[in-house]
């Protein structure tokens, strides 16, 4: 999204501001720089159980983020355009999981869909299905916390859309169906863009709800986010080394896709 | 050192704790004491916290539950605080070692329970049904004391477990039996104590194979040293005594 500009051109009361932000933001992963134990870097890396954590993470994060966007697009519709009855209502439902305690919310997923959960028990009775304590269970925490991310992003993309061009749509005769495929889709592919690497980043680093709902198991529920809090019990070094694994992972990633979507959009 | 750098989790839960504590009034202690304990000792360690109110107008105690290497850390990056009571030695050892108390007193100690919920619904019945496949098992995470403690009893009683979630503190292992997600978990046997009904307790035989201590100092820094000496007193006298066997709490 770059465009023509005239000098720097930022106001003075903006530049003080700003970069306090920056500090602010940036002096934390700064201080976990200046006290990671270069000298045994490679060994924490190769440690037993560091991939495997890693690879759950990435894979999992990813899935929350499909799951979220195969339902929260469609419910950011809904919430912008719609004229359902009750609609604020819903939004503010929408949102409670970014109020809740993630610790909360895992003991909430528990209550519908574990074994003796609302849902859960009949899935068991039914199918001998049980979700806790799988990596199922991650991903579906993962959802829970991360998809508010991404439906406010869109919804806040759709509104800011202009509406005229699905109107226009319209009276050229599209269906709403097909207006929403080939107008508003491609019109917020970017605000889906943002939300979706809004709601990926959130997934990566969630730790209470997977902790409570899917739990903590090697190789099955245990992510990133996950052995970093097990490690600052006992080995705080390590911690640090296990955090920068995971930053310098999500960091790499979103700018190999920034640099795709920025090509993209210049051809 | 390596532990300072801890400090990631620590201060947040900080502001707000007073120091204008001022201690003798010559007649009893008063002002505000803090006082930082291991998660295990909320039920009880409030309990004392309102009588040691009750007799001392004018005393306000405050505390911090939490686990012991969370409030290890953030008493080293200078919290003001008159009492630490720790769920192990090693946590109380790294305020020791950063010279900030001094010989710590044992007054607690604390063993492994299964705990099951109500009706036994896996018909657990000890501790070699922890490795069976087809329960829902969950232990502590080995880096916790509740865990360390729990790979010395199954080691040493000869069972391999089958977990299905290694908890990272013993009230998540327990909220998971209460929730009846778990059929079974190796918890400490005051959580089963103050846990109610929904979960009952298996005693462990040799559970005294490891054993759990719990130390408490006054900080050597302590901004209210009388209260916190008279805190520590009520814990040691009978009727502190009889309250942490009430909560499920062994004699050291």
């Amino acid at each position: 999204m770059s465009r023509p500009r005239e000098g720097t051109g930022v106001p003075l009361p903006l530049v003080v501001p700003a970069a306090l932000a920056v500090a602010f933001l940036v002096l934390p992963v700064i201080g976990l720089l200046v006290r990671t134990p270069w000298s045994s870097l490679g060994e924490q890396l190769t440690a037993p159980g560091v991939g495997e954590a890693l690879r759950l993470s990435l894979v999992s994060a990813t899935a929350a983020t499909g799951a979220s966007l195969l339902l929260g697009v469609p419910l950011a519709w809904v919430l912008a355009r719609s004229r359902i009855r009750g609609r604020s209502v819903l939004r503010a439902l929408v949102t409670v999981p970014l109020v809740l305690p993630p610790v909360v919310g895992g003991v909430a997923l528990f209550l519908v869909l574990g074994r003796q959960g609302i849902v859960g028990s009949w899935l068991d009775d039914a199918f001998g299905i049980t979700i806790p304590f799988t990596t199922t269970a991650v991903v579906i925490a993962e959802t829970f916390v991360a998809m508010p991310f991404l439906v406010i992003s869109v919804e806040g993309a759709l509104r800011a859309a202009d509406a005229r061009f699905e109107d226009v749509a319209a009276t050229l005769g599209a269906d709403r169906w097909t207006t929403f495929r080939t107008v508003t889709l491609p019109l917020v592919a970017p605000g889906i863009a943002a939300g979706a690497v809004l709601c990926w980043a959130r997934a990566l680093g969630e730790f209470g709800a997977t902790i409570t709902f899917a739990g903590n198991f090697p190789g099955t529920t245990q992510t990133m986010p996950l052995a970093v809090y097990l490690a600052l019990q006992r080995d705080p070094e390590a911690a640090v080394v296990l955090s920068l694994v995971l930053l310098g992972v999500s960091l790499a990633t979103l700018l190999l896709l920034r640099d795709r979507w920025l090509r993209g959009a210049a051809s | 050192m390596r532990r300072r750098l801890a400090l990631l989790a620590a201060t947040g839960l900080l502001a707000g704790c007073g120091t204008d504590a001022s201690g003798d009034d010559g007649n009893g202690p008063s002002g505000t004491l803090t006082v930082f304990a291991a998660a295990s000792l909320t039920d009880v360690f409030t309990e004392l916290g309102d009588q040691l109110e009750d007799e001392n107008a004018g005393l306000e105690v405050r505390f911090n539950f939490a686990g012991s290497s969370a409030l290890a850390t953030q008493i080293t990056q200078s919290a003001p605080v008159d009492v630490f009571a720790s769920a192990d030695e090693p946590q109380m050892q790294v305020v020791v070692d950063a010279g900030l108390a001094d010989r710590p007193e044992v007054f607690a100690a604390n063993v492994l329970e299964i705990a099951v919920p109500r009706g036994n619904p896996g018909g657990v019945t000890g501790l070699a049904d922890l490795g069976r496949d087809e329960l829902a098992v969950a232990l502590c995470a080995p880096e916790v004391p509740c865990g360390s403690a729990a790979e010395q009893v199954l080691a040493s009683a000869g069972i391999t477990a089958a977990p299905d979630t290694l908890d990272e503190d013993v009230r998540a292992a327990l909220t998971k039996v209460e929730l009846g997600e778990v059929d079974a978990a190796l918890v400490y046997a005051s959580d089963v104590a103050t846990a109610g009904g929904e979960v009952e307790g298996i005693p462990v035989p040799d559970a005294e194979e490891a054993l759990n201590v719990y130390p408490v100092c006054v900080l050597a820094d302590a901004p209210n040293p009388a209260a916190a000496q008279a805190f520590v007193e009520l814990l040691r006298s009978d009727r502190g005594r009889e309250a942490l066997a009430d909560a499920g709490f062994r004699e050291p």
